[in-house]
């Protein structure tokens, strides 16, 4: 030994706790411990509480009675709870179609090089970033039936003579609804798919295009093969979201005018907590549970099938 | 890129990004603009004549001093970067851990775990507020900050785990395999090793959950009622609107205000953030 | 003291038998390789010493006492791997002290030893600087001096030289055998580089498939192969082998096949009395052909047709048919001979070596 041992190490015997968590099982239980008590009291233990809550006739400050499945059988035959169906349908329809073609677009003009690029980038994400209920106000505001500055623009545009009463109309309320998750939106599937489109390699298209490929065949026979793995995701993820959406009709519409524009979720709260119906809100709620799944579900395959290959 | 002549490049690209542009930030402009007009320019029909709606030559502070004044909205701002840091932070432990856990160490139902902590992920709030509010009732939680603090973890520990678990994945074994031969514990390796080389997708993950907190807001308006209780989202919808009456002026300037921190603390990690954001759909 | 004793270790993945019955008693500052190709289990025996992979049946000893239920932590051994992993984000002082803080060295002990180390391998300049800034050399280097700030009981290499290219593989290997010399460790190395393992190797253990071919000394292995494996893996370029009948005439016994008709020398008839009329694999190196001259009637020669001439500088590998049979010989550079040429070739008879048809293994 070239070095001189001035210290030499002994092997102390391992305490216990250390030894424990030496082992595998052991350790991941421990680090997986806080997550799980914390998910389970949240997640899991309301969600068997919701299903024990919609089958009985609880209200607030009332333990109620077991009542089979009256609520649903009530919420069944309910006209505003079927325009809800209908509402969150379209709505989710509408908006994931839009989202997408726009989105794509603009992940398409940002995949240039062009100045100012990570610049623009960033602002894009703003609508996204920004609490949705406030930038949502905003929107409101323009949408303000006696102020709106957007009946200000078509009219001196020429585009109108009369003002239009965009929230006080059943369908202009839905559209300004759909306006307002299609601009929150936008940055998100724009974002996420100008990602997918970087990991595509430039070589790709350059080979397309010295086989004598046109950018429209370019893009349909080699850009959009390769990101949909992402799309699927992306847009599977939006409809989960967009389904279940509160904040924007919250603040919009409020449901209105005459319960016209209300969601599950927005309806759920309105009967749930507006109302004190707590057992009804629950049912209405739990109602949007067996699409989710399904979603949930596809998505699972598809991540799982994407993984595989 | 294969360009053609001048025009092409502006009718399909400066022009269409000029609209998406003006789509996507006018809302923002509009924000600005009303929250420093004086009510006076604000009120006026939208037919009236030689009213320009884009400019104010006599900008004011009022609304922004209403806001301070008479409302509680500082205490607002106050409970929701208290609430959110303190989630962030019960969050990234949790995840960090879970994230670890689940992408580097094997373990029996491993994989059903993970699956479970994904479907998690995609459970929206809406789906379970009405039971929540029950058990936070219970729990006696209710117009506590804790209500949000306990509640905001399940959406923010799923994702972060899911985050985490992609950027643990990418450390190499030898590094934590070296580390425990140079007598290093798992438990130390993990520590020492692993966790501060996948720091940057803490990052992210923070910065991620800390913007979903601030954003929240169905839990926020059921758990909380009294005014001095609430987060700027629900203080703003529900103090700034009496009945049918908009305060537009101080309604503007709150949600410019209540919007500038989470602003700033994207400024500052937009990268991280835009790692954050697509980690969380590609996983 | 570094002794390390595999005593009937088995590993199974699930149903499958990744290391079979491997038994070794590696002597105290020695250095023993593991080589063999992917897959054969050599690395996997290798991170069962250090404790990285649960042993399924078996005793691992170091020292006299069994470590099978230590953790690697507590097995005082070093090991350096195949992509080097030097933590990232630490300096390479923070790197090679990061073993002695994890045993609670002082600070003075641990700043010694990382300069003593950093000195050994001319790394002292590097000290502040962090991996990412470090050439492949560099790193390598770094990997070492962590090791062996540590003084452990046994160093364990991973492939270490793998990420290097040619030039500086040779290199470090050099240097590599100077620091094993200097330190006296006992070392164990793996890798799948037949070349490594003659130059480093004290000894040598060949695996495949699981199972230890033949363990020995290089020189061993290459003169007395054990099985034809060993045989064409340890050499380059690899041995020549070819089917042959084993017949009898004029009492010496001939070996022949299609296109090859030689006449054994002594040494290896007397071992292949009990295969007459039978078929064997005779195996050849390329560097005991010879242009046969006048100078050695006696050797066992045969008729070639060169396919490619590979002109090395040192020597000349010619590509050549025998019969079915495709050959490989390096002779002098002197040679002048073109594709296509037929070329008398003799084999150095002491050099000629036979395996089982069946069993592979040297008869």
């Amino acid at each position: 030994m070239v070095v001189a041992e001035t210290q030499v190490y002994m092997p102390q015997a391992p305490r216990t706790r250390q030894r424990l968590l030496e082992d595998e099982r052991w350790l991941a239980f421990v680090l997986l411990v806080p997550t799980m008590v914390l998910l389970g009291m949240f997640i899991a233990y309301p969600f068997v509480r919701g299903i024990l809550l919609s089958v009985t006739n609880s209200r607030v400050g009332v333990p109620g009675d077991f009542v089979g499945l009256a609520n649903y059988y009530k919420i069944w035959n309910d006209g505003i709870f079927h325009t809800s169906v209908y509402n969150t349908f379209l709505y989710t329809g509408v908006t994931t179609v839009f989202k997408l073609a726009l989105g794509l677009w603009l992940a398409l003009l940002l995949n240039r090089n062009f100045r100012g690029k990570a610049f623009t980038r960033a602002f894009i994400l703003l609508p996204f970033i920004i609490p949705t209920v406030l930038s949502t106000f905003a929107w409101k505001w323009m949408f303000d039936p006696t102020f709106s500055v957007l009946n200000w623009l078509f009219y001196h545009l020429n585009l109108i003579s009369g003002r239009i009463n965009w929230l006080g109309d059943p369908d202009l309320a839905m559209i300004s609804i759909i306006v307002v998750n299609v601009w929150r939106g936008v940055p998100f599937f724009a974002i996420s798919l100008l990602a997918g489109l970087q990991t595509i390699s430039p070589e790709l298209n350059e080979a397309a295009a010295i086989d004598g490929a046109k950018p429209r065949q370019r893009f349909w026979y080699i850009t959009w093969p390769l990101l949909l793995p992402v799309t699927m995701v992306v847009v599977l993820f939006s409809i989960i979201q967009t389904f279940a959406d509160f904040q924007i009709v919250y603040v919009m519409t409020g449901g209105g005018p005459a319960n016209a524009t209300h969601l599950f979720a927005t309806y759920a709260y309105q009967i749930g907590v507006g109302t004190g119906l707590l057992s009804e809100g629950a049912a209405i709620s739990l109602a949007m549970f067996p699409i989710l799944f399904l979603v949930v579900i596809v998505q699972l395959l598809y991540i799982r099938r994407v993984e595989v290959r | 890129m294969i360009e053609g002549a001048i025009w092409r490049k502006w009718a399909f690209f400066y022009l269409p990004m000029a609209l998406f542009l003006l789509f996507l930030l006018f809302p923002f402009y509009w924000m600005v603009i009303t929250s420093v007009r004086p009510d006076g320019e604000l009120y006026r029909p939208w037919n009236s004549v030689n009213y320009n709606p884009f400019w104010t030559w006599n900008p004011t502070w009022d609304h922004v001093r209403y806001l301070f004044e008479e409302t509680l909205f500082a205490a607002w701002l106050w409970n929701t970067m208290f609430i959110a840091l303190v989630s962030t932070a019960i969050s990234l432990v949790c995840g960090v851990f879970a994230g670890y856990a689940l992408s580097r160490l094997n373990f029996p139902f491993a994989g059903s775990l993970g699956t479970g902590i994904f479907i998690t992920y995609l459970v929206p709030q809406t789906l379970l507020f009405i039971p929540l509010a029950e058990i936070i009732r219970n729990y006696r939680l209710g117009d506590t900050p804790w209500s949000l603090i306990l509640t905001y973890p399940t959406f923010l520990i799923p994702f972060c785990t899911w985050l985490m678990m992609g950027y643990f994945k990418a450390v190499p074994k030898e590094l934590e395999e070296c580390a425990r031969i140079d007598g290093a514990s798992r438990w130390q390796a993990m520590l020492y090793i692993v966790i501060p080389v996948a720091i940057p997708g803490i990052l992210s993950a923070g910065i991620f959950a800390f913007t979903l907190s601030w954003n929240e807001f169905i839990y926020a308006l059921v758990f909380l009622s009294s005014p001095e209780q609430k987060t700027v989202p629900v203080g703003v919808t529900s103090e700034l609107i009496r009945g049918d009456v908009f305060f537009w002026g101080p309604l503007m300037a709150g949600a410019l205000l209540g919007s500038i921190p989470v602003a700033i603390a994207y400024s500052f990690f937009v990268e991280h953030y835009v790692a954050g954001l697509t980690g969380s759909v590609k996983g | 003291m570094g002794q390390v004793v595999l005593k009937g270790i088995n590993k199974f993945y699930d149903s499958v038998h990744a290391v079979k019955d491997v038994n070794l008693q590696i002597r105290d500052k020695e250095f023993v390789v593991f080589v063999g190709p992917s897959g054969c289990g050599k690395t996997t025996t290798l991170r069962m010493i250090a404790g990285l992979e649960a042993i399924s049946s078996g005793d691992i000893s170091i020292d006299g006492s069994v470590v099978n239920g230590l953790a690697p932590m507590d097995r005082d051994i070093a090991m350096v791997f195949q992509n080097y992993a030097l933590y990232p984000h630490m300096s390479v002082y923070d790197n090679m002290a990061f073993g002695l803080k994890m045993r609670k060295f002082t600070r003075p002990e641990i700043d010694r030893r990382v300069r003593d180390a950093a000195d050994i391998l001319g790394i002292g300049e590097l000290l502040k600087r962090k991996p990412r800034q470090l050439s492949g050399g560099q790193r390598q280097r770094v990997a070492l001096g962590r090791a062996i700030v540590r003084h452990p009981r046994v160093f364990l290499f991973d492939e270490p030289l793998s990420n290097l290219d040619a030039k500086l593989r040779v290199q470090m290997r050099v240097e590599l055998k100077k620091l094993h010399l200097r330190l006296g460790t006992t070392a164990i190395y793996v890798t799948h580089d037949q070349v490594e393992a003659m130059t480093l190797g004290d000894r040598v253990v060949v695996m495949k498939d699981g199972v230890v071919q033949q363990v020995g000394e290089p020189l061993e292995l290459y003169n007395r192969p054990a099985n034809k494996f060993v045989a064409g893996f340890i050499g380059s370029p690899t041995m020549n082998f070819a089917t042959v009948t084993v017949t009898e005439a004029n009492g010496s016994l001939i070996a022949e096949n299609a296109g090859l008709r030689i006449r054994l020398p002594d040494g290896t008839a007397r071992r292949l009395r009990g295969h007459i009329g039978h078929k064997v694999t005779l195996g050849v190196r390329p560097e005991d052909l010879t242009v046969a001259g006048a100078a050695d009637p006696d050797h066992p020669c045969f008729d070639a047709v060169i396919e490619v001439v590979e002109q090395l500088g040192s020597e000349i590998l010619l590509d050549m048919k025998v019969g079915q049979d495709v050959m490989v010989a390096s002779v002098e550079p002197t040679v002048r001979v073109n594709v296509r040429d037929k070329l008398r070739l003799a084999m150095r008879p002491s050099s000629l070596h036979v395996f089982d048809v069946k069993t592979e293994e040297a008869i």
